[in-house]
């Protein structure tokens, strides 16, 4: 089954050529995953896209076999999880894996992120496939949320209320809203019942979003480090087996530290009060969200205003949205832009800032550290952004890939 | 899609990278059929329900001629303590006429192997299609061969609880089970 | 591109590391430190002591049992401390549990194997009612839910001040009157549980002398077990999958750079 760019792919074995003629499968997984022309140039930042595809179905296999054994219901909710985790066999593994899973994917999605704003991969021609991408994360965080509230614990159902209650902060007919998403006048069995069914449904949009996000990726192709275009077949290898083989070392690695988290520190990125049963009467001294939606917490409490405080949170993801349009610059890869470079790691320095902010009580010094790292968020999206791309000078680019790295090979 | 079989055009060492190609594809096979493993392994039954798979029943408050029905495995178990007139038709029926030839005292031997034929216990479940049988409460009709008869396709069971006429294919089935004493049985 | 690559990933590092230093400020709950023991179930290789939390269990069920439930706990679980059926069968012959007859009236039975640990109460607002108006709460997964895990319990247990003890500052700074419980290692210092152990509370059948720390000692690791029955599991299956991707990622290695070959 061996072919090169541009000629169909002639297949030897009689089935898959009969399948093949009726339904392309094979054609399409040869065009698509085999001779796809793939920059020859990329760092191990670029493996973050197959290693989240690794966690979202891990993420969907493991939730699958654990709503087997679920108990959507307030009374019996965490006693079924620790039922899974007792009781079943291997439960406990199946549990830990999801558990975990959920951070390590929020993880390698973070510096698919971050590495998509760095090299400036949402630039034309690829805003679409950016705001596909923005459009996972957000349903991503959807579904982690409601997943977080599942095996109702205390940081559950606390995380739950006050989560929920930000809607409240609609004018006019917020608590209407909030009631709506409750299914009643507090996070109580409809709640739980309902955040199941979209627990479970949610995965499989970002599965058809993300195959969204595959067709658009594939008719550009991807970016790379470089920013600039292939010029021609020396700038490019086929996806298989130069990127196949790459992805899979690096997915690997990724798994070996996500291993040791499950097997060893199973509990670390957890909260000891979700193993208290949630007790809607006694609210915990200090209610955190996960951590990967610590940096979004420390803004909505940097604002000193309800309404300001929620606008403000979902405004910090609404404007990766428009995100290519506010980037003036034509130059697309960090590499070539010797301010914004700059500005870029002082971003990536800005959430973990957030973050932990977000993890600590809003008092002393964290409160006007919050403030400020707020502030530089909008700051580099809404006004540096715009601005340096019309007054930064690019360094030069080079003119094609693999003059580039065959240079990098001879200094 | 990530298949072993590369073709080797213009690489350095061919033999060499086809070997790991081939040694990276067997560890991943093997990988992938471990983890398949526990996912199946989760649908077995928990050890909470393992815990009720045996249950233990005191059958001294049986009368002789009564019979009791326990839930077991979620399925009803029949215990009949016999009368003697019982017991002798069942070992007076003639292996021939049976649709499912067992002898009476093979179906009241525990796994000690101590036959009790004053102690009859099944699985109460009609062995055509599942529904069960009438016949374990007085005033129950017991059906033409004195024992117990399935109302959903006229099964008739005979004192033995075996397959006497009707549909069903097989006689009663009768559970492991030990008298741990002459009192208490451990059903499972 | 290298240095540049490098560099970020340097700074997330280290933005990662203090991320964690944070939550793990917040996770040692204040400014109060935990003794730390070293538990025989600690590090990537520890098991359970197995005769430590049978004698933790005698621990519980004769005193702690008294006010606390462990609801998620069944007699059977015992067996996996080492004990036989039959040990664990005269452990509890004594326990009666409630349930109904087939009349459908309350009655009380034997415990069986197959039964969840009686709890002290028939349910939390009748714990309540008889602790002061706070249920104590159930310790099937305590050693789990609290900041510090079994340092934090075993803490707690050794932890009490008499108030003869407290200097004159305490007294003040906590508020405590003659009638509470002054324990250093509690937030807030003053808790509504008296000092539960003490020398000699319980008579160990395996000859250990029962003094306060080793029924404290004992008891934590009877919770600790009781919290994660499958640690031990956990551990060793992480070991063996480690060690297979590590052997599976060096062979993907070497597939890489053998394809990558004729392109660097």
């Amino acid at each position: 089954m061996a072919s090169s760019h541009g000629t169909p792919p002639v297949f030897n074995n009689k089935v898959i050529a009969w399948i093949d003629h009726r339904l392309p499968i094979f054609s399409y997984l040869e065009k698509e995953y085999h001779t796809f022309p793939t920059p020859r140039n990329f760092n191990y930042f670029w493996n973050f896209g197959a290693i989240a595809t690794v966690m979202l179905v891990l993420m969907i296999a493991t939730g699958v076999v654990l709503a087997t054994n679920y108990q959507p219901n307030v009374l019996m909710a965490f006693d079924s999880v620790e039922r899974i985790d007792r009781d079943v066999p291997q439960g406990w593994l199946i549990r830990d894996l999801h558990m975990n899973g959920a951070s390590f994917f929020f993880i390698a999605v973070y510096i698919h992120i971050f590495r998509g704003m760095y090299y400036g991969s949402y630039k034309a021609p690829r805003e679409l496939l950016w705001i596909l991408g923005v459009v996972i994360f957000l349903l991503l965080m959807a579904t982690a949320f409601m997943g977080y509230v599942l095996p109702w614990g205390q940081m559950s159902f606390w995380g739950a209320t006050v989560i929920t209650n930000l809607f409240s902060a609609i004018p006019v007919v917020g608590q209407s809203v909030v009631d709506w998403l409750w299914g009643g006048f507090a996070v109580e069995n409809p709640t739980l019942n309902r955040f199941f069914a979209f627990h479970y449904l949610l995965p499989f949009i970002i599965v058809a979003v993300v195959a969204l996000h595959v067709v658009a990726l594939h008719v550009h192709g991807s970016n790379n480090p470089l920013g600039i275009d292939p010029k021609g077949p020396q700038d490019t290898v086929p996806f298989h087996p130069y990127y196949t083989m790459k992805d899979g070392f690096g997915v690997m690695i990724f798994l070996i530290i996500y291993a040791g988290f499950v097997f060893f520190a199973p509990d670390y990125l957890g909260h000891p009060d979700n193993y208290i049963p949630a007790n809607p009467l006694v609210t915990p001294d200090h209610i955190v969200p996960e951590w990967y939606f610590l940096p979004f917490y420390a803004i909505l409490r940097a604002i000193p205003d309800k309404l300001g405080g929620v606008l403000a949170m979902f405004g910090a993801i609404g404007v990766l949205f428009v995100l290519p349009w506010l980037d003036t610059s034509r130059v697309r890869s960090c590499t070539f832009r010797p301010i914004y470079k700059w500005f870029m790691y002082l971003l990536v320095i800005d959430v973990v800032i957030l973050g932990i902010c977000g993890a600590n009580p809003p008092e002393g010094w964290y409160v006007p550290l919050a403030q400020l790292a707020t502030l530089y968020y909008f700051f580099h999206f809404l006004i540096l952004l715009p601005i340096l791309g019309k007054i930064e000078r690019p360094l030069p680019l080079p003119p094609s890939i693999a003059d580039a790295v065959l240079k990098q090979k001879a200094g | 899609m990530a298949t072993p079989s590369i073709p080797a055009g213009g690489h350095s060492d061919p033999t060499r990278r086809d070997f790991l190609m081939v040694a990276t594809g067997s560890l991943a096979a093997v990988g992938a059929a471990a983890t398949a493993w526990p996912f199946i392994n989760n649908l077995n039954p928990a050890a909470d329900t393992l815990a009720l798979a045996s249950v233990e029943v005191n059958v001294s408050p049986i009368q002789v001629g009564q019979a009791i029905t326990v839930n077991w495995r979620g399925q009803p178990l029949f215990i009949r303590h016999r009368t003697a007139q019982e017991i002798k038709e069942a070992d007076a029926v003639p292996l021939s006429e049976l649709r499912d030839p067992q002898t009476d005292n093979s179906r009241v031997t525990d796994l000690a192997k101590k036959v009790r034929p004053e102690w009859l216990i099944m699985v109460g479940v009609c062995t055509h299609l599942g529904c069960v049988p009438l016949g374990n409460k007085p005033g129950q009709p017991k059906g033409p061969y004195g024992g117990w008869f399935c109302p959903c396709h006229g099964s008739a069971y005979d004192t033995s609880g075996r397959i006497r006429v009707g549909p069903a294919p097989k006689n009663l089935v009768i559970p492991p089970y030990l008298f741990t004493s002459d009192t208490i049985v451990k059903v499972g | 591109m290298r240095k540049s690559m490098k560099r970020l990933l340097v700074s997330g590092a280290l933005a990662l590391a203090s991320l964690s230093a944070g939550a793990a400020a917040i996770a040692a709950g204040g400014e109060i430190k935990l003794p730390s023991k070293q538990w025989h179930f600690q590090g990537p290789f520890g098991t359970y002591d197995r005769s430590a939390a049978q004698r933790g269990y005698q621990v519980y069920q004769e005193v702690c049992a008294a006010c606390h439930s462990m609801s998620l706990m069944y007699y059977r679980n015992l067996m996996a401390l080492g004990l036989t059926e039959g040990q664990v069968k005269s452990l509890i012959k004594d326990i009666q549990v409630p349930d109904l007859n087939d009349d459908g009236q309350p009655i009380e039975r034997p415990a069986k194997l197959s039964d969840r640990f009686k709890s002290p109460f028939p349910n939390a607002l009748a714990a309540a009612a008889a602790n002061n108006g706070k249920a104590p709460p159930d310790l099937s997964v305590i050693a789990k839910a609290r900041a510090g895990g079994p340092d934090y319990l075993y803490g707690l247990l050794i932890g009490y001040v008499p108030y003869d003890k407290l200097t004159p500052q305490q007294i003040k700074e906590f508020d405590v009157s003659k009638d509470d419980n002054f324990n250093k290692y509690f937030p807030g210092h003053k808790i509504g549980m008296a000092p539960p152990l003490a020398d000699d509370k319980v008579t160990y059948a395996d000859g250990t002398k029962a003094t306060l720390d080793q029924e404290a000692s004992d008891v934590t690791q009877f919770l600790a077990w009781a919290a994660e029955p499958h640690m031990e599991a956990r551990k060793r299956t992480g070991v063996r999958v480690i060690l297979f991707l590590l052997a599976l990622a060096g062979l993907m290695y070497a597939v890489k750079r053998s394809v990558w070959a004729d392109k660097h």
